[in-house]
């Protein structure tokens, strides 16, 4: 890995990589989304003041929650998918196959959490 | 091909860094899915079907500190406040932590060639993890 690359950018970005190119982004822009959230969380309750009372609202608030709870839930049920093929290889074979079992769990779980979060936000 | 890749053995395997880091972001994963799991039956067992709506349910399960629940409708904090759940937060701050800081480090390390700030990388986010897990510890045995 370095630099000096065998494509150029534009060839790069017209990249197919499809379904596992797509969970691949996804899982490292939810990755640092988490890492981003978790450790001004833990600071802000830490130093407190003024500035933490500003992050709590801002935590509170549906649309942050609507972010934070898709990068949770997409993190964790595609980290599980990983995991199993990684720790069983034979299975890589139905790696496909496995992407699409990951969004038939991760979209009726997905939609409670923003069904519960909007109707809090915006039922009372 | 599939074949002869098993018949290497563990040492010509390379065991390096890249590799236990490799493995812990597996095994760690885990991990969190097991606490997950634990505190999710704790909180149940200790009456949260019926206190709890389900964002608070999910603040406690993604960690079992205090402070997760003292504005919902439990009645008694005392026995969500007990050194078991002190030290499951902890052990999940742990993981979350190392997990997570290493992922930054992977995700900046496939953009960066300069060996030596991959190094310098490597040590800093070393000194954030412990920096994190410090900071962590001190909140949840003071909430």
């Amino acid at each position: 890995m370095g630099l000096k690359r065998n494509v150029g950018l534009m060839t790069g970005l017209r990249y197919q990589g499809k379904g596992p190119m797509l969970t691949f982004v996804l899982h490292r822009v939810s990755g640092l989304g988490i890492v981003l959230f978790v450790s001004v969380h833990i600071l802000s309750s830490y130093f407190g003041g003024d500035l933490g009372i500003f992050l709590n609202t801002v935590y509170e608030h549906w649309a942050f929650q609507l972010v934070i709870f898709f990068c949770a839930l997409f993190h964790a049920i595609n980290g599980l998918r990983i995991v199993v093929l990684d720790l069983w290889p034979k299975l890589i074979e139905h790696q496909r196959e496995a992407i699409w079992v990951e969004w038939a769990v991760f979209l009726p779980v997905y939609a409670i959490a923003v069904i519960v979060i909007l109707s809090t936000a915006l039922g009372g | 091909m599939a074949e002869k890749h098993r018949t290497i053995p563990l040492a010509k395997r390379g065991f390096d860094f890249e590799t236990v880091m490799w493995t812990f972001t597996r095994v760690s994963a885990l991990a969190m899915y097991i606490l997950v799991l634990i505190s999710l039956v704790g909180a149940l067992v200790m009456g949260a079907r019926t206190q709890m709506n389900l964002a608070d349910l999910m603040r406690w399960v993604f960690t079992p500190n205090v402070s997760h629940v003292t504005n919902t409708n439990v009645p008694d904090i005392e026995p969500w406040m007990t050194v078991f759940w002190k030290v499951t937060a902890c052990i999940m701050l742990f993981f979350a932590t190392s997990h997570g800081l290493h992922g930054l480090l992977s995700v900046l390390e496939d953009y960066l060639a300069i060996l030596w700030l991959r190094r310098t990388l490597r040590v800093l986010v070393l000194l954030l993890v412990l920096f994190m897990i410090y900071v962590g510890i001190y909140v949840v045995w003071t909430s």
